[in-house]
């Protein structure tokens, strides 16, 4: 297949691949494997190679509690013999060890040949040959030095613990650098690299005369940025740190919420985890074929509601994208070797889109996958996973206080905290960092132990207006599990704030029977 | 060939810090992923990971760094330690040192890792092959997963300790559906060797399930007298087991915190009778016998590593017995130093009988498959959100009359360890939801007088 047009090399000014991991004989391994794969007629075969490198930063009242970093380098080979998928992975990638681990694959896939109902074949996809792609960021997070990261959140918890009320701190930086080298059987071969950061502080304090204890945490999302997220002008960290220990001593003193129905507007911090839940999850095209049936779960848009299930109101316009520029789940090509893009999945209320894979995609009778398939690491195998999923502001002006001017008896819910959905992806339950009580469309003090309960689409069917661009903001996760064996996988929701009408609040502490 | 052995000796031997400790782990997977009667996906992999914990003292106290690193040679492994030493040198006094554990060799230090392999696979694939037949046969459609994972770790430490632990892990979990999806059912099993699992067995208990789902009963939300067979009870059991940090309950944090300051243990926390324990020699649950840490966080610490496990009972006659805690949350609080073992069993005093048995004394009760997607509302009464999955059934009479909707529940497994009315007699069980990562439970049948479905779920 012919050499397409697709997400470009790096720029000059762009970030310099880990040496380390172009060092390695990338090349030359993939051929290794490609060609023993040849040798057994294997209709399709796949080789990665990976380095995946954490550093997870503990602090506990200002006290290092752990710097320890992790660094991980193995590879794999995917093979499709007589039909049948055959995966193997091992660790020391030397000419020997990926003979010896293709040879695993194949034997695999005929093992695994005689339980195999349906044959494999895989969507088309151009070839994309000697392709270099780096994620966005300015600063590797493993350039500094540990003691100068060290040095920033010791300075931030100390000027928590020293406000008023605040009893305890705890700070976690959590900080990936991914490469992933992809070649196939049929002319792909891609060199990535991308860099993600997670920063988090909460306080923790107490009333003791209500004998209350409670935290508050901050809402900054996780990002495919580099260190420059904690000391650039991309977030407002002093603002928002020095706000947290007033928000906290409020909480504490905040009225238990009245259980019953309000009109919500839900900040984009609170908001991305039930996108996440109730449209990412559910427009998961494995789901619906059933591959995750044991295990996460299926999904409620089935088939027969494409192009017709009303998923939500006409405010309701949701993209799949692997593309937008910070997003924990972008890259230029998937572990299907797939060039990445941004698609419709649901379109004035309606669904119109899943996510996929090639595999799925030949099931389906597409032309081609949208590059969804993806590996946590190099001993797992690619499976569809999310992709960066998110909510289209409106074309107007709308501000989050022109949408809180529209309710007259509501809740305003801001930052995430706990979360739970079914396994078809119907009935949910989220709390909030903060809750705050909105009368005759003026914001009022916070109200606590609030939760919102509901049915996905007639949640989504009662979004009466989404904010404008101004609103609109990228939040995410680190953490998004699924399949087995587990894996886990970065992903980053944008959505604007926004309004619904008539919503179920439950007050958890009547839920606990106290 | 470098042996795990050899690279833990090497790099303790050029190691320029003052102490040392080196973990080589070394796994070995094989997994089969089914769907809709067929193999979906497959692996067969090999992982090895050093840890190098380097310890440089200082005046102010014993600097750490910590790196863990896929290494394989001498040479990966000499760069490493150069890295971890480099980083400890420049790091400020660890807030948890401790100093390192004393020891010798163990009895098996010299022996090779142990691996899985392609034939257990094979076997178990060909037993599967036999039970997508007869679901084809039968209208029904099986999904599922199945893992043998061997993991062999060895431990060296420069005040001479060499500990070695070989944990073989299995277990695999099926769901069952009629092929228009109507309903679910779920059985799943932990086992060390997958020539254990009886896969006819499993198939049998799943034909009952869809057999008893044929008459399906609306009920709407409410607090309903319920059995939550061992499966549930695990799931609940362990993340009451996952919040229990000594350090975290002393803050305040938890279930287990004291309004009144410090933590609740020496409290009555549940019902007398009830006993939460782990044991790494418990017979079939047999577990890592001493603590093991590649980072340390507010249960665990880096310097405990080798620190012997013994028998603990975290609940013993419903009082609070201990909590997750190393040296250091031991001295920060004033609990016993007792680190996490990787295994639990929850028992109750005279608890008697299987789920059958108290199904068949029951006179209208609902009968709990597994609970999912739990998570936590509120970290002071542990009160978590779920939902229930594969099975919910109406009992009435002392039998299965018909599945019941799917609920959202609001509730605290301690809580419920102070409402339960019945108990069975507790067995090996494997958690729905984190059974995946924490397979080595053993737990009771519980009969809850009233617990909370807050809302109906339409899923099926």
């Amino acid at each position: 297949m012919p050499s397409h047009p697709a997400p470009s090399n790096p720029a000059p000014s762009k970030p310099e691949i880990d040496p380390e991991f172009q060092a390695l004989p990338l090349a030359k391994l993939a051929q290794t494997a490609l060609n023993r794969a040849r040798d057994f007629e294997a209709e399709h075969a796949d080789f990665r190679i990976e380095r995946l490198r954490t550093q997870r930063l503990t602090l506990r009242d200002g006290g290092l509690l752990d710097a320890s970093e992790d660094d991980t380098l193995g590879f794999c080979v995917r093979v499709i013999v007589d039909g049948a998928w055959g995966f193997a992975a091992g660790v020391g990638p030397t000419t020997d060890a990926v003979v010896r681990v293709t040879e695993q694959a194949i034997s695999v896939a005929r093992a695994a040949r005689p339980i195999v109902a349906e044959r494999i074949e895989l969507a088309d996809e151009p070839a994309y040959a000697d392709r270099v792609w780096v994620s966005d960021y300015e600063v590797d997070p493993f350039s500094v030095p540990v003691a100068e990261k060290v040095g920033l959140l010791q300075q931030w918890s100390r000027d928590l613990l020293a406000a008023n009320g605040v009893d305890h701190v705890s700070a976690v930086v959590r900080q990936v650098r991914e490469n992933k080298f992809y070649a196939d059987t049929h002319g792909t071969s891609t060199l990535q690299q991308r860099v993600r950061i997670d920063p988090e502080l909460e306080v923790y304090g107490a009333d003791s005369k209500r004998g209350v204890i409670d935290s508050m945490r901050t809402t900054a999302p996780p990002a495919g940025r580099g260190w420059e997220y904690l000391t650039g002008a991309v977030h407002d960290w002093a603002g928002e740190l020095a706000e947290l220990p007033e928000l906290l001593a409020e909480k504490l003193a905040a009225p238990s919420v009245d259980a019953g129905r309000y009109d919500l507007v839900i900040h984009p911090s609170n908001l991305w985890l039930t996108i996440h839940e109730s449209i990412g999850h559910a427009t998961e095209l494995d789901r619906v074929l059933g591959y995750e049936a044991n295990y996460a779960g299926t999904s409620f848009a089935k088939l027969a509601g494409l192009g017709n299930l009303q998923y939500g109101s006409r405010h309701l316009n949701v993209t799949g994208d692997r593309t937008v520029t910070h997003g924990l789940a972008s890259i230029g090509y998937d572990d299907d070797g797939v060039a990445t893009q941004e698609w419709d999945l649901i379109k004035d209320g309606v669904l119109v889109g899943y996510q996929t894979d090639r595999r799925m995609a030949k099931m389906m009778g597409w032309d081609r996958s949208n590059g969804c398939a993806y590996a946590d690491s190099p001993g797992h195998v690619p499976i569809q996973r999310m992709a960066n999923v998110s909510i289209r502001p409106s074309p107007d002006p709308t501000s989050t206080s022109d949408l809180i001017a529209q309710v007259d008896d509501g809740l305003y819910v801001v930052g995430d905290r706990s979360w739970s959905i079914d396994m078809q992806r119907y009935n949910f339950q989220f709390t909030g960092q903060r809750f705050f009580e909105i009368k005759n469309g003026e914001l009022r003090g916070q109200v606590r132990d609030a939760a919102y309960q509901g049915t996905t689409t007639e949640f989504w069917g009662a979004m009466d207006a989404v904010g404008g661009e101004e609103t609109w903001m990228l939040n995410g996760a680190f953490n998004c599990g699924k399949a087995q064996p587990g894996q886990v996988a970065a992903v980053s929701h944008g959505c604007p704030s926004a309004l619904f009408r008539d919503i179920s609040i439950l007050n958890t502490t009547a839920e606990g029977g106290r | 060939m470098t042996t795990p052995q050899h690279l833990v000796e090497h790099a303790l031997e050029i190691s320029t810090a003052d102490h040392c400790v080196v973990i080589v782990r070394e796994s070995s997977t094989a997994n089969l992923r089914w769907a809709n009667n067929t193999l979906t996906t497959n692996g067969l992999m090999s992982a090895s990971s050093v840890t190098v914990v380097s310890l440089v003292d200082g005046s102010a106290g014993s600097a750490v760094g910590v790196l863990t690193r896929s290494a394989t040679t001498a040479g990966q492994v000499e760069a490493l330690v150069a890295e971890a030493d480099e980083v400890a040198r420049a790091a400020g006094p660890a807030e948890d040192a401790a100093p390192l554990v004393e020891g010798s060799e163990s009895a098996d230090w010299g022996s090779l890792p142990g691996r899985t392999s392609l034939e257990v696979l094979q076997r178990f694939g060909s037993s599967l092959g036999q039970a997508f037949d007869r679901s084809r046969s039968g209208g029904r459609l099986l999904f599922g997963y199945v893992e043998h994972d061997v993991t062999t770790t060895y431990l060296g430490a420069s005040t001479g300790l060499r500990l070695r632990h070989e944990q073989p892990t299995g277990h695999v979990g099926v769901t069952g559906k009629p092929t228009d999806w109507s309903a679910s059912a779920w059985v799943g099993q932990a086992v060390e060797q997958l020539s254990d699992i009886d896969v006819d067995g499993l198939d049998t208990e799943l034909v009952r399930r869809l057999r008893w789902a044929e008459r399906t009963v609306d009920l709407p939300a409410g607090r309903y007298e319920t059995l939550l067979p061992p499966t549930a009870v695990a799931d609940l059991a362990i993340y009451a087991y996952w919040v229990g940090s000594g350090r975290d309950a002393h803050d305040g944090q938890t279930v287990y915190s004291d309004p009144s300051g410090g933590t609740k243990v020496g409290q009555q926390i549940a019902r007398s009778g009830v006993r939460l324990s782990s044991d790494p020699a418990a017979p079939g649950l047999a577990a890592l016998p001493f603590a093991l840490a590649t980072a340390s966080s507010s249960a665990e610490s880096v310097f405990d590593n080798g620190l012997p496990l013994g028998a603990t009972d975290w609940i013993r006659d419903g009082k609070l017995n201990a909590l997750l805690t190393s040296r250091h949350a031991g001295r920060l609080t004033n609990l016993s130093t007792t680190p996490a073992i990787d295994n639990l069993s929850l028992s109750v005093d005279g608890g008697a009988g299987s789920v059958d048995d108290l199904i068949a004394s029951s006179e209208q009760t609902l009968l709990l498959t597994c609970l999912w997607y739990f998570r936590e509302v509120d970290p002071q009464t542990l009160l978590l959100t779920g939902i229930t999955r594969d099975g919910v059934y109406l009992v009435e009479g002392g039998e299965v009359v018909g599945a019941v909707n799917n609920f959202r529940f609001n509730e605290s497994p301690i809580d419920l360890l102070n409402r339960f009315t019945e108990a069975g007699q507790t067995q090996r069980s494997f958690s729905r939801e984190w059974g995946d990562y924490f397979p080595r439970t053993a737990t009771p049948t519980l009969r809850i007088p009233d617990f909370n479905m807050s809302s109906v779920s339409q899923a099926s």
